[in-house]
């Protein structure tokens, strides 16, 4: 799997050189400043793009901003995001354009090395891998159209937006995979999602989720 | 401060001139007698009342003043007073005797009496001096001939021949009254203000003395602020680090004899770093968010507003950016006044509003909540007031119970040069 990987700081790029290369990896670039993550992002087309959100030149939200913007050019390029600190707000701008295939962790999930190399894979292949500290932060939320779901069909969603399957869901809850699959039917039923594929489904749930 | 156009109408002034005659001479001399009556017969003790009393009554006549002088200029004008101590009555009498402002009241009582009635009446005399000449042919024709007619030497006006020079002078007067009346009016509000505002003395020492008590928060916030970080970093980051390092230590130890308990171990010196950089997050929160260094005041409080319980209803119009220490005393204000309403007010929803004119600052939040809330010592609020008085801030809250509650702050400040953005 082809992979670009944008970090400023020396020290955390070898390290997820490394560990990804380590995982049957192919980092075709590694860079560290917002304007050359754009260009390596829009010529490679990886099969996905590992990026810190503070880069230079101007220290703000530099890869943020370019994978946004690269994702804009190439619709549906699969990026996850990593942070020192993570914002709703930022989650609601990098699934703003509705296509799936986004991740946004904090840096420390890296020490999970297995987990983060899930991840990856995962938003390579078109899912979600959002930080339980961004969902934390929406199950205190008392908006519409959350409204309508039970507190255990809100905890269901959440484990969806982190991008876990059935099956983990079910796991992590001690309950059957059946009962897990009723939650997420009548999540998919209240927050008015028709019928299809089960993957862009649970995409559009976690969209709608971040109230995107 | 800039001084706006006057709030009194051209067609007003006669009105206002009418009522001044009245209440300026007319009050004026009854208050001074009064004082002075009561100043002599202080040795025998009837006096003290009758002072106490007239203190009382030309302050409350020179207030009249303040708010009409007040809204004619279109600036507020304080009362310049010292506070009244606690105390018996002679401590009382002796503080009014003292106040400067007291003798810049009498001082004005002279003045009104003399000047300012003199200047209603000229404006009240131009007024209808327009009217009495319009018609003064008319009075010239049914009276007799000796009575509305003047001699200047060279000709006479009268009735049959000349009658139109009296409608030259009701044009004079018109002219003139046009022209001073407004002067007048402002004239007579300045020369109030100058004299029952406080002095450039009084104003300089009371903003010296804002400023120290200012400056002493600043300072003991800050101190607070350091003591807090250090003790955060010692209790978390740095104990963490420490226990990561024993259990490192330990699995070096284990590795071949214990795999097992080793393995252990590095599990828990990876929990220990992952808590450490949560705790080190936290921490970076409370000195300066990473949000609002990226995206600023607007961006910084949208985010906060996305990760309140609360529904949040945000709306900032900032037309420039603002340095970055407003910004930030800013946005922890709004951020604790967000944290209270969704932690005390039991409200579903909150708004917050943000505009930037004319050189000040002012925020809004205010929620649908159970209201109640007060800016009391030792609270949320009044930390708030602290921190911003800094930037000459101020914090108004009203809350009746029942809500809603509406937070309003302001600050005064200019927008920041790009020197001093954040970068």
């Amino acid at each position: 799997m082809r992979v670009v990987i944008g970090e400023d700081l020396v020290l955390l790029r070898d390290g997820l050189i490394r560990m990804l290369t380590a995982y049957d990896f192919e980092v075709v670039e590694a860079v560290d400043n917002g304007p050359a993550l754009l260009r390596a992002l829009v010529t490679h087309r990886p099969d996905v793009a590992v990026v810190d959100v503070r880069m230079p030149p101007s220290f703000t939200d530099e890869g943020l901003r370019a994978a946004i913007e690269a994702r804009r050019q190439v619709p549906g390029l699969p990026v996850l995001v990593l942070s020192q600190y993570v914002e709703q707000l930022y989650a609601r701008e990098l699934m703003s354009d509705r296509a799936g295939g986004v991740g946004y962790l904090l840096k420390d999930r890296v020490s999970d090395v297995t987990q983060f190399v899930e991840s990856v894979r995962r938003v390579a292949g078109g899912g979600t891998a959002m930080d339980p500290e961004v969902i934390s932060q929406l199950l205190s939320k008392k908006d519409e159209p959350l409204a309508a779901l039970t507190p255990r069909e809100r905890e269901v969603l959440g484990l969806m937006a982190e991008g876990r399957s059935n099956a983990a869901i079910a796991a992590r809850l001690f309950v059957t995979e059946k009962a897990v699959g009723k939650h997420t039917n009548n999540i998919f039923s209240k927050l008015g999602l028709p019928p299809s594929e089960d993957d862009n489904r649970r995409v559009r749930a976690v969209l709608t989720y971040l109230n995107a | 401060m800039a001084e706006r156009a006057p709030r009194v109408s051209r067609l007003a002034a006669p009105g206002w001139s009418f009522v001044f005659i009245l209440f300026s001479l007319p009050v004026s001399v009854p208050l001074l007698v009064g004082t002075v009556l009561g100043t002599v017969l202080s040795p025998l003790w009837l006096g003290l009342p009758v002072l106490v009393l007239f203190a009382a009554l030309v302050r409350g006549y020179t207030d009249t003043y303040r708010r009409w002088a007040g809204r004619v200029l279109g600036v507020a004008i304080p009362r310049p007073y010292r506070p009244i101590p606690r105390g018996g009555p002679f401590t009382k009498l002796k503080a009014l005797g003292t106040d400067p402002a007291t003798y810049r009241d009498h001082a004005w009582l002279w003045l009104n009496a003399t000047l300012g009635f003199a200047m209603s009446v000229i404006s009240l005399a131009l007024f209808l001096g327009i009217g009495f000449y319009l018609i003064e042919p008319y009075l010239m024709q049914i009276t007799p001939p000796d009575v509305f007619s003047y001699d200047f030497g060279l000709f006479r006006v009268n009735a049959h021949e000349n009658w139109w020079v009296s409608w030259v002078f009701a044009v004079l007067a018109f002219v003139l009254w046009w022209i001073l009346g407004p002067v007048l009016l402002r004239g007579y509000a300045r020369l109030a203000r100058w004299l029952l505002g406080p002095s450039a003395r009084a104003q300089l020492s009371q903003r010296v003395a804002d400023l120290a008590s200012s400056r002493a928060e600043t300072v003991d916030i800050q101190a607070a602020e350091l003591r807090r970080i250090e003790r955060d970093l010692h209790d978390g980051a740095q104990a963490r680090l420490v226990s990561l390092g024993m259990s490192l230590g330990m699995a070096e130890d284990l590795l071949t004899r214990n795999p097992g308990m080793a393995q252990e171990l590095l599990a828990e010196a990876r929990q220990s770093t992952s808590l450490a950089l949560s705790e080190l997050r936290g921490l970076v929160r409370g000195i300066h968010p990473p949000v609002l260094a990226d995206r600023g005041l607007d961006g910084a409080v949208q985010a906060l507003a996305l990760a309140n319980p609360l529904s949040v209803d945000v709306d900032i119009d900032l037309p420039v950016r603002l340095p970055a220490p407003v910004e930030s005393a800013a946005y922890f204000a709004i951020a604790e006044v967000l944290t209270n309403a969704a932690k005390h007010s039991g409200a579903g929803n909150a708004w917050v509003r943000v505009r930037y004119e004319d050189g000040q600052l002012g925020m809004m939040v205010g929620d649908n909540g159970r209201g109640g809330a007060t800016a009391a010592p030792g609270g949320g609020l009044h930390g708030i007031e602290r921190r911003l008085s800094a930037f000459d801030g101020t914090v108004t809250v009203a809350s009746p119970v029942g809500g809603p509650t509406v937070v309003t702050m302001r600050l005064r400040c200019d927008p920041a040069t790009d020197a001093a953005r954040p970068s």
